[in-house]
């Protein structure tokens, strides 16, 4: 069975994070974050104190998913840009380099085009940090993970009420 | 396909809830949202039709507590079980570290438990999973009606490798709980597993 597939080291996070709250000035963005395919969340910025961004993870993935079922149905690959627009606050969504989903809620005080120009710039730099941290892991020894010492007394006290 | 974040020190993993259409997979997620304290638990999300039938999936979100210093996150799914919804099925089971198999005791339901099973390894299959190695654990639900098939034989057709199975009635939550920690055993030590090889 394929082993954990996402791996986060502290030092491509915090590069993450640069760029998402870059990208959230730079686009004068409410929110950004960015998901797993899988759905989940990997990080957010802006006003998220008010927003339930676990199920916006769970949901965008659902949608990518569902949408990308579509794309192959009618022959395409995927449709790598969705665009939400609602009365006060839109959503664009676009698949980075085939791995993440970038999700930038935005409302008037910033523009469609804005958003897409900056978004494809980040999706770049992006791109940049998660290469490098595929080659990362897959150097990295995996005794660092919490797994390889973790006990069955461990996993017994997790459902000790 | 669990996500290690070690700079957030968490551990999310993916746990998906199959079976045929009517079966008690909602119910499973609706009971334990009821039972987790605020705290340790998200929102629940049903994308069902008007007859509460699930339509794309349910989601709710976990929080079990600590491993090491890693909190550890459940995700839990389920999927339709309606026969026409496969495409969805499919989509859910991306990434999955984890299935529950929620069948109906009664016994006209038999053939769809069948059905759904296979259809569950191959999904499993077309996403690159192997049924045989998953962790996976069955639960008998509907074991209060009256038309429920004797145990023995639910057993031996639908639970040949003998992975952990519990007699359920989820509306009542017998044996919700049972079957959400077995499962979420099972993955951790598959992962514990699987980075111990490599
Ligand atoms: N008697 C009895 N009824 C149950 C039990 N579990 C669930 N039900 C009922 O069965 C019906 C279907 O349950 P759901 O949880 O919606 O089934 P599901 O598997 O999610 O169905 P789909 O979404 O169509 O795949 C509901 O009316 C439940 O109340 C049980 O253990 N005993
Ligand atoms: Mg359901």
């Amino acid at each position: 069975m394929a082993g954990p597939s996402l791996i986060m080291y502290e030092e491509e996070f915090n590069q993450i994070n640069k760029v998402l709250e870059k990208l959230t000035k730079e686009a004068n963005a409410k929110i950004v974050f960015l998901v797993d395919k899988n759905g989940q969340l990997i990080s957010a910025y802006g006003e998220t104190k008010n927003i339930d961004t676990t199920s916006l993870a769970s949901l965008t993935a659902g949608n990518i998913a569902a949408t990308g079922g579509l794309a192959k149905l009618i022959g395409e690959k995927e449709f790598s840009i969705l665009f939400h627009e609602g009365e006060k606050d839109n959503i664009h969504i676009s698949i980075i380099g085939q791995r993440v989903i970038l999700v930038v809620i935005f409302d008037h005080r910033s523009s469609l085009g804005l958003v897409r120009l900056r978004v494809k710039k980040t999706g770049d730099e992006l791109n940049a940090i998660f290469s490098k941290l595929i080659k990362k892991v897959e150097k990295e020894p995996q005794a660092a993970s919490p797994f390889s010492e973790i006990t069955d007394e461990d996993i017994e006290n997790l459902f000790k009420d | 396909m669990s996500f290690i974040n070690y700079s957030s020190r968490e551990i999310n993993c993916k746990i998906v809830y199959y079976g045929p259409g009517l079966g008690g997979k909602t119910t499973n997620l609706q009971y334990i949202y009821d039972k987790m304290s605020p705290d340790t638990k998200g929102k629940l999300i049903s994308l069902a039709t008007e007859t509460e039938r699930t339509l794309f999936f349910d989601f709710l979100p976990l929080a079990l507590g600590d491993i090491r210093g890693f909190k550890t996150r459940f995700q839990l799914y389920t999927v339709p079980g309606q026969v026409f919804y496969d495409a969805s099925r499919k989509l859910i089971l991306r990434g999955v570290d984890g299935v529950v198999f929620v069948a109906d005791s009664q016994i006209e339901r038999m053939d769809a438990n069948i059905e759904s099973l296979e259809n569950l390894k191959l999904n499993l299959k077309e996403n690159g999973y192997d049924f045989e190695k998953i962790p996976f654990v069955m639960q008998y639900n509907k074991r209060d009606l009256p038309n429920a098939a004797e145990l023995q034989e639910m057993k031996t057709i639908l639970n040949p490798k003998t992975s952990p199975d519990f007699e359920g009635v989820a509306t009542k939550g017998i044996a919700v709980f049972e079957t959400l920690k077995a499962i979420a055993k099972l993955v951790l030590v598959e992962m514990k597993r699987s980075t111990a090889v490599r």
